[in-house]
C-alpha cells in the first residue's frame, strides 16, 4: 500500500490530477458557507453581465443570476450526481457480479447473456430510453446514467470472484459450514473491495460527463435548479452573442473531467506491476550505444571480429552485465559454435552484432565488432539495416513466435528477398520457392501460401533458415535453432544447415547449450559462463580434453547413449547474477579447485595449446577422455 | 467466410430478441396508463380504449410482448401522435442523416486514433508521444457539447471558415462541396472523444507486439523501420484494436445526439431528444430500436473484418 502511494506521488500528473479534483471537491463542500448571491435570483434588467463586472465576478446569465454563485452550486449538483450515480452502479453491479462469479453455473451464464445484451446496446442509447420511459428530472437522470453503468461493474467484479470463489480459503470457509450469505460477505466481499473503489474512481469522471449531457438535452435537471449541463444547455441559444455563459460552466466540467482521468491513470499505472519494471518500453530499432574509452581495434582479419563485446541491460537502478568483454572471430565458411547455461550471455553477445539486442534496456558499452573490416557498434542505422538479413542473417530459437502469425509464410520471404533486392513480385515467389526447397520442404509450391500456425514446428523453422538464406549472407547467427525441436527434427535441421554451408561456404555461428549439435557441426566452439568466454578452442580438442573446470563439468552433464549406470553430475549451485558478479573467477563459488587466489582478481583468457584458450589458474589436466 | 457471414448473422437473432425485451421492459416502467402516454393527453377516451385493445394491455407482460413483437416484426413501429406519422417513415427519412454523420465521424476517430496511437508508440517517450499523450487526455476530458460549441465560435463565428450549423443551407444548391462544409465541425466535434479512446489502445496494443519476436526477426531481416512499425506490427495491433472500433462504433452512433443537438443536424438524435421532451414514446421506442439494431449489424461487420484479418480465427 505505501509503495502503491509512493508511486502515486511520483506521478506528477496524477498529483497535479489529486489537487485539481480537490480544490473543486473542496469548493463544492464549502459552498454554502460562502458569501455568494443567490443563485436563483432573477434580476432580468442586469442579464449577460460580461465577466468581472460589479458585484458579478464572473457576470450574469441570460435572466441576470450571479453566474460564479450558480456555477459553485453547479459544481456542488453535478458532483453529486455523478458520485450517486457512480455508487448506485457499483453497489447494484458489484452484487450482480458477486452473485454471477460465487455461484458459477446457470446462475453465472443467465445473468451474464443479460448484461452482455445490456452491453451490446449503445451506451448513451439506453440511458435515453430510460428517461423517455421514466420522465426528464434530476433523478431519473441519475438512475438512467447508473443503470447504464451496472454491466461495467457486474462483468469486472464478476472476473475477480470467479478467482476467488476457487481460492483454499473460500473452501475452507465453506467446509466449516459456513453459509453462502456468510461467506460473500466475510470472505469475498473484502477482497473484491479494492478492486471495486478502482473501478469508481475510472469512471466516477464518465458518470459526471454522462448526468452532464442528459442535463444538456433538457433530460436532467430542471429549472430553476441547475447542474452544469444545465447551464450550458441554457447558455446555448446564447453562445454568439454572450459566449462566456456557455464557456464557464462548459470549461468547470472540462476541468473536473480532466482532473478525475488525470488521478485514475496515476492510480492505474501504480498498480500495473508491469509498468513499474518498465518492462512495456518498446524496443527501438537499434541497440543503443553508449560506448565509453578507446575502440578495440581487430585482433584478426576474419570476416567477423568480436572484441571486448560489453552489453549491459539497464533496469532501473540496476545494472545487469549479460556480456562483459567477450572477443571472438568467425572465418569465411567456419562454423563456431558458443554454448553456455541460460543466462551465460549467448544470446545476448549474437545479438549485439547487428544491434538487435533490446533496448531499451538493453546497451552496448564496449568493445567493437568488426564485419569485413568496418566497426558496426555504433554506425548509423541505415547501415545496420543494409546489412542485416543482406550479409549477416539470424535464425532465432522459437520458429511460432518468430514468425508473423498473421502474414503466409511465402509473403514473409518474399518480403526478405525484396528488402534487400529490388526483384519483381513473381521473380521473388520463384526464388521464394527456390528457397523452401533448398531446405528440403515438401511440396514447396503449395507450403508457400501456408500461414505458420498450418506448419509442424520443424517446417517453420525450415521457413526460418530459408529466410535466412534469402539473400545468400556470409554470416548466419543461429541462436539456438533446434531448442525448440524435437530430437529427429534437430537432427534434420542440422543435416540441412550442414550441407547449405558446404554448399554456399557460409559462416555460421551456432548458439545452443547441447554439446552433440557443437560436436556434429562445430569446428570450433566458445564456452561462456557468466558473460566471460572462459574457454575457446577446436571442438574435438575441447569436447575430448576440456581445460576449464567448467566446460568439464559442463560436458559430465551430457548423458550418453549406452554409457550405463555412469552417475550424471549436474553442477551444484546456480550461476552469479550478472548484476552482482565476483571480482575474480565467476565460477570459483561452484568450482571444487577454487583456491582464494581464483577470487582475488580477475582473470584473463590465456592460450592452453594449439589454438586453445582458457580463463583458469589451474586447467584440468585430465587425460582424454571419449565423448 | 459466406458461410462465417451467415452464421454470424443468424447468432444476431438472440441478441435482437434480447435488445427487444430490454426496450419492452424499459417501456413497460412508464409510470401511469400506456395508451394515455402513448396517445398523449388530448386522446380520447374511444381512441384510449381501442389502443389498449390493440396492443393487449389489459393482458399480462409475456402475451403483451408477443404482440409488441409481432407488429415490430411486421415493421410496424406504431404511429406518432405528435407527428401524425407512423414511427417508421419519420425514423427513416431522420437516419440517413445520422448515419452521413456518424459514419463520418467513425472514419475520422479510426483513421486519425490508429495513426496517433501508433506514432505514439513509435516515438514512446520522445515529444510526439508526450504531445499525443496530452491532447488525447484533453480529448476524452472535454464534452462534446462544449467542443462542439467552442468550435462553432471559434471556426464559425469568428473565422467564419465554416456554416454555423445544420445540413443543408437555406436556400442554394445541395452539392456534395456544401455537405461536407456542414459536416465538417460536427463530425470532428464527435469524433474527439472517440479518437482519444482508441488512441490510447492503439498505443498500447503496440507497445505489446513491438516487444513480440516476430518483430526482431523482421528488423533482422533488414526490413525498414517504417515498414516494421506500419505493417508488421500494427497488422498485429489491428486484431486487439478493431473490437475497440467496434465498441467507440456504438459510442460515436449514440454520442451524435449532443452533436445533433448544437449543431442542428437533422438526425435520429435530436428527433430522440425532441420526442422524449413531448413524451411522445412510440416515436422514442422505434428509434432506439432500429439504431440498437443498426448497431448490432455493424457490430457483425466488425467480426467479419477480424476474420478476414486474423486467419487463426475459424471461419
Amino acid at each position: 500500500m505505501r509503495g502503491f502511494v509512493t508511486l502515486l506521488a511520483r506521478n506528477r500528473l496524477a498529483l497535479v490530477g489529486l489537487i485539481v479534483i480537490g480544490c473543486v471537491a473542496l469548493l463544492a463542500l464549502i459552498t454554502p458557507l460562502l458569501p455568494l448571491a443567490n443563485p436563483n435570483v432573477i434580476d432580468t434588467p442586469n442579464r449577460f453581465q460580461p465577466p468581472f463586472s460589479a458585484g458579478a465576478v464572473l457576470g450574469t446569465d441570460h435572466l441576470g443570476r450571479d453566474l460564479l454563485s450558480r456555477l459553485l452550486w453547479g459544481t456542488r449538483l453535478s458532483l453529486a450526481m455523478g458520485l450517486a450515480a457512480a455508487m448506485i452502479a457499483a453497489t447494484i453491479g458489484s452484487a450482480i457480479g458477486i452473485i454471477a462469479g460465487y455461484y458459477g453455473g446457470r446462475t453465472d451464464n443467465v445473468i451474464m447473456r443479460g448484461v452482455d445484451m445490456l452491453m451490446g446496446f449503445p451506451y448513451i442509447l439506453l440511458a435515453l430510453a430510460i428517461v423517455a420511459a421514466l420522465g426528464p428530472g434530476l433523478m431519473n437522470a441519475l438512475i438512467a446514467v447508473a443503470a447504464v453503468n451496472v454491466p461495467f461493474f457486474a462483468r469486472n467484479i464478476r472476473g475477480i470472484t470467479v478467482g476467488i470463489a476457487h481460492k483454499e480459503f473460500v473452501d475452507a470457509a465453506r467446509l466449516s459450514g459456513m453459509r453462502n450469505r456468510e461467506i460473500i460477505l466475510s470472505e469475498v466481499l473484502p477482497n473484491v473491495l479494492p478492486v471495486i473503489v478502482i473501478a469508481m474512481s475510472t469512471t466516477v469522471g464518465w458518470m459526471i460527463l454522462e448526468t452532464a449531457g442528459l442535463s444538456f438535452l433538457g433530460l436532467g435537471s430542471q429549472p430553476p435548479q441547475a447542474d452544469l449541463g444545465s447551464m450550458l444547455g441554457e447558455a446555448r441559444s446564447a453562445l454568439i452573442t454572450h459566449p462566456h455563459t456557455s464557456i464557464v460552466p462548459g470549461a468547470m466540467i472540462l476541468v473536473i473531467v480532466m482532473g478525475i482521468n488525470l488521478l485514475g491513470d496515476g492510480v492505474r499505472d501504480a498498480l500495473d506491476p508491469r509498468l513499474k519494471s518498465g518492462a512495456l518500453s518498446r524496443p527501438m530499432p537499434a541497440t543503443t550505444v553508449d560506448r565509453h574509452g578507446p575502440v578495440p581495434v581487430a585482433q584478426t582479419d576474419s570476416l567477423l571480429d568480436i572484441a571486448g563485446l560489453r552489453t549491459e541491460f539497464r533496469v532501473r537502478d540496476r545494472v545487469y552485465k549479460a556480456v562483459g568483454g567477450v572477443d571472438l572471430h568467425v572465418e569465411r565458411g567456419e562454423c563456431l559454435g558458443i554454448i553456455g547455461e541460460s543466462g551465460s550471455g549467448k544470446s545476448v553477445t549474437a545479438l549485439s552484432v547487428m544491434g538487435l539486442v533490446a533496448s531499451p534496456p538493453g546497451v552496448i558499452t564496449g568493445g567493437a565488432v568488426h564485419f569485413d573490416g568496418t566497426d558496426l557498434i555504433g554506425a548509423p542505422y541505415e547501415v545496420l539495416r543494409a546489412l542485416r538479413g543482406r550479409r549477416v542473417a539470424y535464425i532465432f530459437q522459437d520458429p511460432l513466435a518468430t514468425l508473423h502469425p498473421l502474414y503466409r509464410v511465402g509473403d514473409q520471404l518474399i518480403e526478405a528477398i525484396q528488402t534487400h533486392d529490388p526483384l519483381s513480385k513473381e521473380a521473388a515467389r520463384t526464388r521464394a520457392i527456390d528457397l523452401l526447397k533448398s531446405v528440403r520442404i515438401p511440396n514447396a509450391e503449395s507450403r508457400i501460401d501456408s500461414y505458420p500456425y498450418e506448419m509442424s514446428g520443424g517446417m517453420r523453422q525450415r521457413v526460418g533458415i530459408a529466410m535466412a538464406l534469402a539473400n545468400d549472407p556470409d554470416v548466419i547467427i543461429a541462436d539456438e535453432p533446434t531448442t525448440a525441436l524435437d530430437v529427429t527434427v534437430q537432427a534434420q535441421i542440422l543435416s540441412v544447415l550442414s550441407d547449405l554451408r558446404r554448399a554456399r561456404g557460409l559462416a555460421i555461428i551456432f548458439i545452443t547449450h547441447d554439446f552433440g549439435v557443437v560436436g556434429q557441426l562445430c569446428d570450433r566452439v566458445a564456452v561462456m559462463y557468466a558473460g566471460q568466454i572462459v574457454e575457446e578452442g577446436p571442438t574435438e580438442a575441447v569436447l575430448r580434453n576440456p581445460h576449464h573446470p567448467y566446460t568439464s563439468r559442463l560436458i559430465d552433464c551430457v548423458p550418453t547413449l549406452g554409457g550405463g549406470q555412469r552417475k550424471l553430475a549436474a553442477i551444484p549451485g546456480l550461476p552469479p547474477v550478472v548484476d552482482r558478479l565476483p571480482v575474480g573467477c565467476a565460477f570459483a563459488e561452484r568450482c571444487d579447485k577454487a583456491e582464494p587466489a581464483c577470487r582475488a582478481d580477475a582473470i584473463a583468457l590465456m592460450p592452453t595449446g594449439a589454438g586453445r584458450k582458457t580463463r583458469c589458474l589451474f586447467p584440468e589436466t585430465k587425460q582424454e577422455r571419449i565423448v | 467466410m459466406t458461410g462465417y457471414i451467415l452464421k454470424r448473422l443468424v447468432s444476431a437473432i438472440p441478441v435482437l430478441l434480447g435488445i427487444s425485451v430490454i426496450v419492452f421492459l424499459i417501456m413497460a416502467m412508464i409510470p401511469g396508463d400506456p395508451a394515455t402516454a402513448i396517445l398523449g393527453s388530448y386522446a380520447t377516451p374511444e381512441n384510449v380504449e381501442k389502443l389498449n385493445r390493440d396492443l393487449g394491455l389489459d393482458q399480462g407482460l409475456v402475451p403483451r410482448y408477443f404482440i409488441w413483437l409481432g407488429h415490430m416484426v411486421q415493421g410496424d413501429f406504431g404511429r406518432s401522435f405528435a407527428l401524425n406519422r407512423p414511427v417508421l417513415d419519420e425514423v427513416l427519412d431522420r437516419f440517413g442523416a445520422t448515419l452521413i454523420l456518424a459514419g463520418t465521424s467513425f472514419v475520422l476517430c479510426s483513421l486519425l486514433g490508429v495513426a496517433a496511437g501508433v506514432v505514439s508508440a513509435a516515438r514512446q517517450y520522445g515529444w510526439a508521444d508526450k504531445a499525443i499523450t496530452f491532447v488525447v487526455l484533453l480529448g476524452i476530458s472535454i464534452p462534446s457539447f462544449f467542443l462542439g460549441m467552442m468550435m462553432i465560435l471559434i471556426f464559425a463565428v469568428q473565422l467564419r471558415w465554416f456554416p454555423v450549423s445544420g445540413m443543408w443551407p437555406i436556400y442554394g444548391d445541395r452539392t456534395v462541396w456544401v455537405l461536407l462544409n456542414h459536416l465538417f465541425m460536427p463530425a470532428l466535434a464527435l469524433a474527439v472523444v472517440a479518437t482519444g479512446v482508441i488512441a490510447r489502445l492503439a498505443r498500447s496494443a503496440m507497445l505489446e507486439v513491438l516487444r513480440q519476436d516476430f518483430i526482431r526477426t523482421a528488423r533482422a531481416k533488414g526490413v525498414r523501420e517504417r515498414r516494421v512499425i506500419w505493417r508488421h506490427a500494427l497488422r498485429a495491433a489491428m486484431v486487439s484494436i478493431i473490437p475497440v472500433l467496434g465498441i467507440q462504433a456504438g459510442f460515436v452512433l449514440s454520442g451524435a445526439v449532443y452533436i445533433e443537438m448544437v449543431f442542428q443536424w437533422p438526425g435520429v438524435g435530436r428527433m430522440l431528444v425532441d420526442a422524449i421532451l413531448k413524451r411522445d414514446i412510440l416515436l422514442v421506442q422505434g428509434g432506439v430500436v432500429f439504431i440498437a439494431a443498426c448497431y448490432v449489424m455493424f457490430n457483425i461487420m466488425v467480426d467479419v473484418a477480424q476474420a478476414m484479418l486474423d486467419p487463426r480465427i475459424k471461419t
